[in-house]
């Protein structure tokens, strides 16, 4: 399964290592990544894959809604394929 | 993947409320006919319960692994006065409650399809149908009815228009807010998903998945890059927006449709309002340029937007189909409260703007002392319009029972709030009275 994670959050130290981290837990492998500042707010885009078969969607979904919640970062996951069909002919 | 894409998408959703407005199943309910009503009802309540039995969860699914909001669930039958003539009972009311029971036991929002075609005449279940629809909506609350009384074919039965205006008078004293779950229809269509005016046309298959999109914010803040531009410019830009918001809906539905097992249908390219900020197709005409709606321009800023989202969503899609046009219902569109309040919409000027645009006068509140023949005159009138322009047209006023013009009807969520609208006191009766038969229009000598 490919996915789309955003984080969104005020800038603090350890912000990529928090989520990579997390990442790496749920065994998600990050194909590519971004980061930038946008008004102070700290903006990453992952493109991550796994194995669905062995993790649900709806579970890393819950993990990282977890994980915002405790680090006050907003983080969204969706389903890659939204983005190919809005963004590309 | 570029990021701005990526972001662009995200704002589109989280800020601008981009939306799935609706998926709905349509579901045949032909081979539930039968000669007892008892028998009918529960092949009716069968058929639609293990049909859609995972709508709700797929679509729940869905909106989870996607972050797409997918606002409504909703199931659309084989108009009920077709399936309920054989059984000779002489009251509908029972089959509206069987819907009722089957739309409570799968969650969706609502059912459609409570309907009746009366453009050409009545067969007795349409006058068994339209007699109890009254009752029908006192004591259901997701049930939605609609009558469609006329057609470019078929021309406009003056009959069926007089007694509409009747049965909405009717279910006005018991509640105006009842009102809000009946359409009157001229050329309605089979695919339709966005209630009241949902049911499953004849000649569609057995089951089908068809999804209503929605998204005005989205093109409202994409014409705020092009202020002051031409208008070939704005054109452009809309017809942009609308491929993008309609490639979501047709991503949604065909997922939706495949995990359902159920064929996909149509994406109705309509633009929907909610009452909710930042959600106002009234609000797209004012960023095209109008100090508020209602202006002179209206019309032609209206239908330079229907046509440019129609072209922009047809590309997106596979099959098009429902209404598909920039609705705009006055309860559901915070913008254009605020315009009639200040005296800026009318009644006449929506008329004139459902000559371009879909549906017709909706969630309109009307004064409580309007009579029938005046509503009927309305019905006539958006149903004339939609027989010559060959397009759907449709009204569902509220005559709000003890109010005049100033008060206000409230519907609650995405309904909105109706604010009571001046009609013209002059009277139709004898022409209403008159009832039979407007015939239907000459295809040539287009003027």
């Amino acid at each position: 399964m490919k996915a789309i994670i955003t984080v969104v959050g005020q800038d603090q130290v350890g912000i990529v290592a928090t989520v990579a981290n997390e990442l790496a837990q749920l065994k998600i492998n990050i194909v590519d990544m971004s980061q930038t500042l946008m008004d102070h707010n700290f903006t990453m885009m992952l493109s991550g894959e796994w194995d669905d078969q062995v993790l649900s969607f709806a579970a890393v979904k819950a993990a990282l809604d977890k994980l915002g919640e405790q680090s006050g970062l907003t983080i969204r996951i969706q389903r890659q394929a939204l983005f190919d069909a809005i963004q590309k002919l | 993947m570029e990021s701005r894409s990526i972001l662009e998408t995200i704002q589109m959703i989280a800020e601008e409320n981009l939306d799935i407005r609706t998926i709905t199943m349509g579901i045949s309910l032909f081979d539930c006919i039968d000669s007892d009503g008892v028998k009918a009802r529960q092949k009716i309540y069968d058929k639609i319960t293990t049909s859609a039995r995972d709508l709700v969860t797929v679509a729940d699914q869905i909106q989870t692994e996607y972050g797409v909001p997918i606002i409504n669930k909703r199931i659309a039958v084989t108009p009920i006065a077709l399936i309920a003539a054989a059984s000779g009972d002489h009251d509908y009311v029972a089959y509206a409650q069987t819907m009722e029971r089957a739309a409570v036991a799968l969650g969706v929002d609502l059912i459609g399809g409570f309907s009746a075609l009366v453009q050409k005449g009545y067969q007795n279940g349409d006058r068994t149908l339209i007699a109890s629809i009254p009752q029908a909506l006192a004591e259901t609350t997701r049930v939605c009815s609609s009558v469609n009384v006329g057609s470019t074919r078929a021309g406009i039965n003056l009959d069926a228009v007089g007694e509409m205006g009747r049965v909405i008078k009717q279910i006005a004293t018991d509640d105006p807010v009842n009102c809000m779950s009946l359409v009157v229809f001229a050329n309605a269509v089979d695919d339709n998903p966005f209630m009241a005016g949902a049911f499953h046309g004849v000649g569609e298959a057995d089951r089908v998945i068809n999804v209503g999109i929605s998204g005005p914010g989205v093109v409202k803040r994409a014409l705020e890059q092009v202020r002051g531009q031409s208008i070939d410019v704005v054109s452009e830009q809309i017809k942009k927006t609308a491929f993008k918001v309609t490639r979501m809906g047709q991503l949604v539905g065909s997922i939706a449709a495949e995990r359902l097992n159920v064929p996909f249908g149509i994406v109705d390219l309509s633009l929907a309002p909610t009452p909710n900020e930042g959600d106002s197709v009234a609000e797209i005409l004012e960023e095209i340029g109008l100090e508020q709606v209602g202006a002179p321009g209206t019309t032609a800023a209206l239908a330079l937007l229907n046509d440019a989202v129609k072209k922009g969503g047809v590309m997106a899609c596979e099959h098009v189909g429902g209404l598909s046009g920039a609705f705009i219902p006055v309860s559901e569109d915070a913008e254009m409260i605020r315009a009639v309040e200040a005296g800026h919409l009318g009644v006449e000027k929506l008329e004139a703007m459902t000559a371009v645009c879909s549906v017709g006068l909706d969630m309109i509140a009307v004064p409580g002392e309007t009579s029938a023949a005046s509503i009927s005159g309305m019905i006539a009138d958006e149903a004339a319009i939609g027989m010559i322009n060959n397009k759907t047209t449709a009204v569902r006023v509220i005559p709000a029972t003890g109010k005049k013009v100033g008060d206000s009807v409230e519907f609650g969520g995405l309904f909105g709030r109706a604010p009571v609208m001046a009609v013209n006191p002059s009277q139709p009766q004898a022409f209403i009275q008159r009832g039979g038969h407007i015939p239907a229009p000459i295809h040539s000598f287009k003027n």
